[in-house]
């Protein structure tokens, strides 16, 4: 009934697609322009925030292990953070631009579960290049989110943000449950 | 004097920036990509055999809804967002 662990993958992706282009277009267009109509202000926030929500089902049905629950509870919270943060800042309800340091904490949080529950090296199969990848990508976006909350209107900044998060869906596009990565499969993951 | 504004306005209008353009193509890539993905990899393209698949397969094809993604974007996004872009450009302008 519950669809496959790359099914979930994708949607993901996909969810982090349209994430990603709202926000190359802000960062293309501005944050003065793209807040012109209130809407699309919540947008990504509100996106950001769905996609936490939706991240719980995968904790609750996709219990493999007790760290893969840990990881996915850990995304969820981390994700509904930054979108209720965002939320909060666009509405005017928070006012100390410290909580825009919500989003790299969050891609910290979210790059280190990648990585800790993931116990295969790199080349055990496609699935574990990819959470390795997944987690690195998320901890050295990290940097680039700190730098966008240090100067949110910087469109360098932005630009960035934006384009790892397209990274990060390019990646979740890629996953498989079985399938080697530049040939190599480990027998353990089920190489035939 | 009249004339002469309305002409300055609709050539304005006219040239468009880099942003214009930029976004404009945003969704038409997206969409690219999707058409390309598809044609790599035709057999992420389920419902071109649907008894192979089951039902979450059928639901979720990557390369459709990548396309979807771009065309989505480009039509419910995209043209308000010209459409600001344009008036805060006459505005500073």
């Amino acid at each position: 009934m519950a669809p496959p662990a790359e099914v979930v993958h994708w949607m993901f992706g996909v969810g982090l697609l349209f994430l990603s282009l709202c926000l190359l277009a802000e960062a293309i267009v501005g944050p003065v322009v793209w807040r012109h109509r209130s809407w699309r202000a919540y947008l990504w926030p509100s996106l950001a925030f769905l996609l936490g929500v939706l991240m719980w089902p995968v904790m609750v049905f996709y219990t493999s292990s007790a760290i893969h629950m840990l990881a996915h509870s850990a995304w969820a919270q981390a994700l509904m953070l930054v979108g209720a943060a965002q939320l909060g800042l666009v509405r005017g309800k928070l006012h100390n631009q410290l909580w825009e340091l919500t989003l790299p904490v969050a891609l910290v949080v979210s790059g280190l579960a990648f990585l800790l529950h993931e116990q295969n090296p790199w080349f055990f199969s496609r699935s574990a290049f990819l959470h390795h990848a997944l987690g690195w990508t998320l901890v050295a976006g990290s940097v680039i989110a700190l730098g966008r909350a240090v100067n949110p209107r910087s469109p360098a900044f932005n630009a960035g943000f934006a384009v790892i998060v397209i990274t990060v869906a390019a990646l979740l596009f890629c996953d498989r449950n079985v399938a080697p990565i530049f040939g190599h499969l480990s027998p353990l993951a089920g190489a035939r | 004097m009249d004339a002469e504004l309305v002409r300055q306005r609709a050539r304005a209008r006219t040239r468009h920036t880099w942003r214009h353009t930029a976004v404009s193509a945003l969704g038409p890539m997206t969409a690219l990509v999707g058409l390309i993905w598809a044609l790599v990899q035709p057999y992420r393209i389920t419902l071109l055999d649907p008894d192979k698949h089951s039902f979450w397969y059928l639901v979720v094809q990557t390369p459709l809804l990548v396309i979807l993604v771009g065309v989505i974007f480009h039509f419910w996004v995209v043209p308000g967002l010209l459409a600001d872009l344009e008036e805060v450009e006459e505005r500073s302008s």
